[in-house]
């Protein structure tokens, strides 16, 4: 199979993106000021940077994610020939599933769901 | 003069490339129209419709005035990955259409242009047909995150980064459920490839609606947090949040942000028509003329697609906001083990 069409298109849509970006940079007039320029908080004059420390319940959720992830991965390749594999399949698969819900409910059980 | 296999294949190529994009551009300007006329329909008052017949014209317009105006950048921001955000957005909110069989194999007959013979070909209506279509789109769908968290954090400002924050949490919790409502459809059609899956739907009681109905309100509820769609549009939360992630942004890096939230929107829309709805695959198929039969299954597509559009729009009217701990909640604790118990019983059902 030639992959020619998906490189074309990635190309394009490149392009495509490139030129938005660039174009109103040059189109729209500039009437800079040092307020205008400053982020916006309501009006209100700015305090401290927004790079700072946030909540770690965002990290857990990271984790959490990366675990499952790498789990429904590895599902993939099983679900497709699941069709050929039958019994040893749904044998082989159960074993981890038994392990992967055991997971899920030990992280339910600890709160790492909880969002308060 | 014959042309040689290779430069044809690219010119059918481009030509496909060139409608294709032509298209996604077009839908997603006039969704935008759409969305707003039917909100007023639906809000009993009138949307715009004093540009051109109908207002069919409002689009343009808002193209135009979005070009002329004053773009700038926030000077405590980070320039380059400001300027980058919007297209790691964009870009793979297109390419996602690469995969998407909008119709079934056209022969083109052969013909002279220009003293150039160009012999008969085939071809589908698709831009390729990767034997790995599902797992592409999933990747394309999780570099959004990138656009959507850099966009935030590189604007330095707090709601943009809250909002940046907030929409890769809610990005990632949805994937893993929209990953796994489509594996009870692998488990059934054996291939990841896009063309096969359609191919498994052909008769009208295969849709997989039929087959794999917890998968498929899976996979929509899913998709709706994916594009940031109400009832989970936690990330702009107007009230809260001024507009999110892209509170910052002017122009057309804003209009960026609105292009490639359509595009993705109208990307879930055609794979919720593929996946579940028969693909081009419509009832009646062998009662159409062959000469027609393309015609009508690429239009069957367009429709099934359009009406997922407006189901996005009608939804979006209907639904009020979740809050996030419940958001987090219906990822985790609902969807998720749903989800694993579709795969569960679709296995056991393939036993029996």
């Amino acid at each position: 199979m030639s992959y020619l069409p998906l490189i074309l298109l990635v190309i394009l849509v490149l392009i495509v993106a490139a030129v938005i970006v660039t174009l109103s940079s040059y189109i729209g007039r500039k009437k800079t000021s040092a307020s205008k320029l400053a982020s916006y908080e309501c009006g209100v004059p700015i305090k401290d940077s927004a790079r700072k420390n946030f909540s770690v319940k965002f990290y857990l959720i990271a984790i959490l994610f990366i675990l499952f992830d790498v789990e429904i991965i590895y599902l993939y390749p099983w679900a497709v020939v699941y069709g050929d594999l039958q019994l040893y399949g749904a044998a082989a698969m159960g074993v981890f599933f038994l392990l992967l819900v055991i997971g899920f409910l030990y992280e339910w059980k600890r709160g790492a769901l909880e969002w308060d | 003069m014959v042309v040689d296999p290779m430069i044809l294949e690219g010119a059918i190529a481009l030509v496909k490339i060139g409608i294709l994009l032509g298209v996604v551009f077009t839908t997603v300007a006039y969704l935008t129209f759409m969305e707003r006329r039917v909100s007023a329909l639906i809000q009993d008052r009138l949307g715009p419709n004093r540009v051109g017949p109908m207002g069919l014209l409002q689009p343009l317009a808002d193209g135009i005035k979005f070009m002329w105006k004053e773009e700038f950048i926030p000077a405590s921001a980070d320039r380059k990955l400001f300027a980058i955000a919007p297209a790691l957005i964009l870009v793979p909110a297109l390419l996602i259409f690469a995969v998407i069989p909008v119709g079934g194999e056209v022969t083109i007959p052969a013909f002279t242009l220009f003293g150039l013979q160009i012999q008969e070909t085939t071809t589908t209506l698709q831009i390729i047909d990767l034997n790995v279509g599902i797992l592409y789109i999933l990747g394309m769908t999780s570099i959004a995150v990138y656009g959507i968290a850099l966009g935030g954090w590189s604007a330095n400002n707090k709601f943009t980064l809250l909002g940046g924050i907030r929409s890769s949490a809610q990005m990632i919790s949805y994937e893993l459920s929209l990953g796994l409502s489509i594996v009870g459809i692998l488990m059934l059609t054996g291939s990841l490839q896009m063309s096969k899956i359609v191919a498994a739907q052909d008769t009208f009681f295969e849709w997989f609606i039929f087959r794999q109905p917890l998968a498929f309100v899976i996979f929509v509820i899913a998709a709706f947090a994916e594009n940031n769609r109400l009832p989970f549009d936690l990330v702009e939360c107007e009230q809260e949040l001024v507009g999110g992630y892209h509170t910052e942004y002017s122009s057309m890096r804003f209009s960026m942000f609105m292009i490639s939230e359509y595009a993705s929107m109208v990307a879930a829309s055609a794979l919720m028509a593929t996946l579940f709805f028969g693909g081009w695959h419509m009832p009646f198929e062998d009662q159409v003329g062959p000469g027609l039969v393309t015609l009508y299954q690429v239009a069957g597509f367009l429709l099934k697609t359009g009406f997922f559009l407006f189901v996005y729009i009608w939804v979006r009217w209907s639904l009020p906001r979740f809050r996030y701990d419940q958001l987090m909640a219906i990822g985790w604790k609902v969807l998720l083990p749903l989800a694993l118990l579709n795969v569960v019983i679709t296995g056991i059902w393939m036993l029996v």
